[in-house]
Parts: structure tokens; sequence; C-alpha cells
């Protein structure tokens, strides 16, 4: 899952840097990817993964690293949206 | 807070309204209605109790906002920016020693506090940077060609934003405090305008530097989600509120004196009045609801940031703030019709003009195209399913 995300985030981050070699806790959007490039992101991962994130999950926090990300997705891809997402 | 709101409103009817033409005409700062609002303390208004300040909630803030708008629009707005900076700097300095003494020092010395946050090069985007912080063990020092700078020449301090290092992208910003006598302004250009002409906000070369702890330790992109995009929706639609209830004011005044010179007859012009109150009605509740939703929103444990950060939230305050600053301008052009040609004329009591010059600056202060491309972009995801 995190290879595709890291694809993902290399084809619609806008990163400064390449994804494939971003730490899995690194803040996204210190490496430069801005609100309208997290939009891109979203809308790749809804169609990589087949799902919906509810907007109680559009929210920073849940993709500021690709570990947040992976937790958001597995959540969504497991059917246990009822719990809570990205409390910190 | 009562009494500051009070405060707000007598400096408005009894000083800015007084200077307000003048203002207007030269376009010049409003220093009177300034050193009004210094004498009564307001400037430290958005500062917390506990350092000394007011510790005003957004919704008080708009109010004052509107109090002084109401009286004179550049005036409503001086306020308007320097407390959306002194309220994102109390809500994101941490425990930073040095940001807290000077959070002290705004409410002491009433410190008038201006935004670098434009810049040649970016697009009008203020979430990208062109200039970088250039650290060593001394402190910092940053140069920025600033587009425009509200009330530049006559701030204390300005709180300007930047690239975090020289190596870091456009986006990766953070926001510096400049204080009096660490920075020099060049004027790049000046500042003649339609309206809002006493906001004196011509673009300036800035040269700063400060100490380390002048860094706020919050990213920028965390302080504009949190605060400094809303503040500014907020405190811009308390300015733009001010000046539209002023417009009905004067048209309400006109019909009522055609309603005198001939009792039993309804003016024409009175259909239209009651039409405009019913768009200020509209503009005033969906202002006070936003910021009482801010403000509940911000006092949870976790000082609102979850709720605060979700594209929802975001999509609204946009929403807010084109919705204001339309019904500003259609208010005041309105609020000309009924006045007809006394409200043409300036220096009547039913003068539209400088108000309806100054409404017309809202749409365009962050252009209301910018901000609906970003809730296009934002609608692409977002289900409304809450």
């Amino acid at each position: 899952m995190k290879d595709k995300i890291r694809n993902i985030l290399r084809e619609h981050g806008k990163l400064a840097q390449d994804a494939l070699s971003l730490l899995d806790e690194a803040d996204l959007y210190q490496a430069g990817m801005t609100s309208h490039a997290s939009v891109n992101v979203m809308l790749a991962l809804e169609s990589t993964f087949d799902i919906e994130f509810p907007d109680r999950m559009l929210k920073r926090n849940v993709f500021e690293s690709i570990r947040a990300i992976e937790g958001a997705v597995t959540e969504l891809v497991s059917g246990l949206s009822s719990k809570p997402a990205g409390a910190r | 807070m009562n009494t500051a709101v009070e405060k707000s409103r007598a400096i408005g009817r009894e000083v800015a309204i007084v200077h307000a033409d003048d203002v207007d005409q030269k376009s010049r700062f409003p220093a009177e209605t300034i050193q009004a609002v210094r004498a009564a303390g307001l400037l430290g208004a958005s500062v917390p109790q506990s350092l000394g300040g007011l510790g005003a909630s957004a919704t008080d803030l708009v109010t004052m906002c509107q109090n002084l708008a109401q009286g004179c629009s550049a005036s409503g707005m001086v306020f308007a920016m320097h407390h959306i900076k002194v309220a994102s700097l109390v809500r994101h300095m941490g425990q930073e020693p040095k940001l807290r003494a000077y959070a002290e020092r705004v409410v002491k010395e009433q410190r008038l506090v201006a935004s670098v946050t434009s810049e040649v090069g970016v697009g009008g985007d203020m979430r990208s940077s062109v200039c970088a912080v250039e650290r060593s063990e001394s402190g910092f020092s940053v140069v920025k060609d600033a587009t425009t700078i509200s009330y530049g020449a006559h701030a204390d301090d300005l709180l300007l934003t930047s690239r975090r290092a020289s190596d870091s992208p456009a986006g990766d910003q953070v926001l510096v405090l400049l204080e009096k006598g660490n920075y020099e302004l060049e004027p790049t250009t000046t500042w003649d305008t339609l309206g809002m002409r006493g906001t004196c906000s011509p673009g300036f070369k800035v040269r700063g530097k400060g100490p380390l702890g002048y860094i706020l330790p919050t990213p920028f992109s965390e302080i504009a989600t949190m605060s400094m995009v809303p503040y500014s929706h907020l405190l811009w639609s308390g300015v733009w509120l001010g000046i539209a209830s002023e417009a009905v004011n004067r048209a309400r005044t006109f019909v009522r004196g055609e309603a005198r010179k001939r009792p039993g007859f309804t003016p024409p012009a009175a259909i239209r009045l009651a039409e405009v109150t019913t768009q200020l009605q509209t503009m005033r509740e969906h202002i006070h609801a936003a910021s009482a939703e801010y403000d509940e929103l911000a006092a949870r444990p976790d000082g609102g940031r979850d709720a605060l950060s979700s594209m929802g939230w975001a999509l609204r305050i946009n929403q807010l703030k084109i919705a204001s600053s339309e019904a500003a301008a259609a208010i005041t052009h309105l609020a000309l019709g009924i006045c007809g040609i006394l409200g043409y004329k300036n220096g009547s009591p039913f003068s539209i003009g400088r108000l309806h010059r100054d409404a017309l600056s809202a749409a365009l202060m962050i252009n209301n195209d910018r901000i609906h491309t970003t809730n296009a972009s934002i609608l692409l995801v977002h289900k409304d399913d809450t």
C-alpha cells in the first residue's frame, strides 16, 4: 500500500523531493505539498483504492504524512469507518 | 468586554466619522482614530488576559471592526488587519518567551502591527514565498519585496512571511516578527486608489532582522489555516458590515425625510429601503453565525485544531468572505439608488460615494475568483455528509 501511496504522491503531490525516498513520517506540507495538490492526491487515492473519504477525514493531519495517509486508507478499505480518524 | 465594544462604538461615532472624508480625500492614514483606539487600549484587545490584554473573542472583534468602519472604513480596516496579525501571533507563539514578552508589550505600549504577506513574484498566492530567512548564531535576517503593506509606514512592527530557509520549497513558510528599529522600508510603488484610500498600502522593499526567538515556532501553513484566514475573513466582513450599515443608515434617513415632506404617501424609494435592509440582515446574520462558530471551535480543548483544519470549515469561511464582500458592494449600490442625486453628491448627509468606493475593494482583497477556484477544488472531494 505504501508503494501505491508513494507513487500517487510522486505524480500528484508536487513535492520538492522524490516521494519514493521520503520517510513515512515526513511532513508532506513542509515537503512542498500545497492545498491544491493535496486535493489531487485525495482524488487519486479515492480512485486507486476505490474508497471515498468522508468529510470528517478531509483535514490536514490525515494527509500530512505517508503514515497518516496509510492509516486513513486502511481504515476505509477495512470498513472500520466508524473509528474516529486523524486524532493525534 | 462590553466596555471595549462600547468604546469602539464611541470612537466610530465621535472620532472616525469626523475625519473620514478628509482621510479619503487626502489618501492619508487615519491618525486621529488610531490614536483614540490606542488611548482606549483597544490595540491589545485580541491579546489574552493572562498577558494583560482584553481576551476579546472573534465575535467581539468583528463588532469593534464594524463600529469603527461605520465611521471610517480605512480606520476599521487598519484595526482589523492589526488584530488579524496579533490574534495569529498569540494563538501560535507557544511558550516562546521572547514572543510572549512581545505580546505583553503590544498591550502596554499599544503597538500597531502590520502584515507583510504579499510579495513580488508569487502571483498573489499568500501561501508561497520567494524570500527566505537567513539564520546565524546571533539571529535571523530577511529581505522581501512586498507588493503592498497596509499602513506600512505608520506601523510599529511587522509580521512577515518567508520561506523557512534558502533551500525550502515556496510553500514551506514561517512567520517572523520584525520590531521597529530592526527593519527598513523602501517604498517601491504608490497608493492612489478608488477606495480604502486611508489604509495607505503601497509596495515596499523590506530589509529586516531579529532574534531567532522572533521566528514563530508554528509553520505558517498551520497559522494560516487555523487563525489568519478565518480571522481575515471574519474581521474584514465586520468592516464591510460597518460600511454597508452606514450606507443603509443614510438611505433610511433619506427615506424618512421624504416621508415627512408628504405624510400619507409612501416615498417610492421606501420599497428599495425594504429590499436593502433584507440584504443587510442576511449579511449580518451570516457573519455573526460564522464568528460564533469560530469562537466555539477555538474554545475546544484542542484549540479547534481538528475542526478548523477541515476542508468543510475552509469552504464555509471562504464562502463567508465571498458572500459578505459581494453583499457590501450590492448594499452600497442599492443605497446609492435610494438616496439618488444627493447620494451621488459628495458632502451631503446622504453621500454614498465614499462608502461605495470603499466597498468595491472587498471582492479584490484576495480576489473572489481566487477563492472560488480554491472552493471549486475542495468541492471535488468534499461530500457535505456531516
